[in-house]
């Protein structure tokens, strides 16, 4: 199902109400031509199931593996991708842009 | 972010109310700031041009940085007309990202057959309107042709400040229109707001074509101005 904004914070407070651990990633950033707007969500569960998006498909997959961190330890990390970042992260955008997101616990 | 917070956030949305979401990335700490207590809250200004733009934004203060979820009610459309167009309408609409409300008393058009799942209000517009409560951040298209049930829906959302407005017809039943709102009270430069005939110009020939171009200009209103934002703030 094609998800918006609303849903990705509905569904993180459903999970979390279901006793899953659940993360939150906000998009809080960009330069250039960044995929997502500053604001958009991804919701993440300890399984690593997720709804939503910050990058259009870019670098979901390492904000989903640090959410999991986020989850265990419970400490808000911000995270930086983007072709000027390479050496923090393996992952980039395609697009050339650069994005901060930051990835807090829903406790 | 304290699960009683994020449920705080969604049924602020749910009612349709703007608020801010302040988050202090340093410490983590954050807060809910309502439109009503931003004035006496220490990033009065900052809050004060999330709520008019819509736009979250990041602010540095120079020791601390703080994030702004700004959230403002979601764009809805509310048509009158259970008509073909808006067969076609509703689903586009709420492909990207409306809440869509029909309105049509004629209980032979507003059946659930013909719109599966739409909150379909088979009443005639002076009994929902006010529930429906228009806002800065509603549109409202009026598509039934029949003046008993589009007049009441548009001089309403002329005095309501929605976004957007439009109504079907030709040239020369705009202008009869325009006349008969007038009689009503509506002031011209209210009507003059009203889009008619309704739609980008482009060619549209079937209903599910209309449909685009009604859409299309709701959504270059919506984008393009930030007028309803800033009355809404």
């Amino acid at each position: 199902m094609f998800a918006r904004e609303e849903d990705v914070l509905e569904a993180a407070a459903g999970w979390r109400r279901e006793g899953r651990g659940v993360a939150l990633a906000t998009v809080v950033e960009t330069w250039g031509s960044a995929p997502r707007p500053v604001g958009s969500h991804l919701a993440v569960d300890e399984e690593g199931n997720f709804l939503g998006s910050v990058s259009g498909g870019c670098v979901e997959g390492a904000v989903v593996t640090e959410a999991a961190e986020v989850i265990a330890d419970g400490q808000a990390r911000m995270l930086e991708f983007g072709v000027a970042d390479a050496t923090a992260w393996e992952v980039g955008l395609s697009c050339g842009g650069r994005i901060s997101v930051y990835v807090e616990k829903v406790a | 972010m304290e699960l009683a917070l994020l449920e705080r956030l969604n049924a602020e949305r749910a009612a349709r109310r703007a608020t801010i979401l302040v988050t202090e990335i340093g410490s983590g700490r954050q807060r809910l700031v309502t439109p009503a207590e931003a004035p006496s809250d220490p990033l009065a200004e900052r809050l004060a041009e999330g709520f008019r733009t819509g736009r979250s934004a990041l602010v540095d203060l120079g020791n601390e940085r703080v994030f702004l979820t700004v959230q403002v009610p979601s764009p809805r459309l509310v048509i009158t007309g259970a008509v073909h167009i808006s067969q076609a309408l509703v689903p586009m609409a709420t492909g990207a990202g409306f809440d869509v409300t029909i309105v049509d008393p004629r209980t032979a058009f507003a059946t659930p057959e013909r719109f599966p799942g739409v909150d379909l209000r088979a009443e005639w517009p002076e009994v929902v309107l006010p529930e429906l409560a228009l806002d800065p951040f509603t549109a409202v298209a009026a598509l039934t042709h029949d003046p008993k049930i589009d007049d009441g829906m548009l001089a309403e959302a002329l005095a309501r400040g929605c976004f957007y407005v439009g109504a079907l017809g030709s040239r020369r039943t705009h202008a009869t229109r325009v006349e008969r709102l007038a009689g009503l009270g509506v002031s011209r430069e209210d009507l003059a707001r009203i889009h008619a005939p309704i739609g980008l110009d482009i060619g549209a020939v079937s209903p599910a074509e209309i449909a685009v171009s009604i859409l299309a200009e709701v959504i270059g209103v919506l984008r393009r101005r930030p007028a309803a934002r800033e009355q809404a703030a």
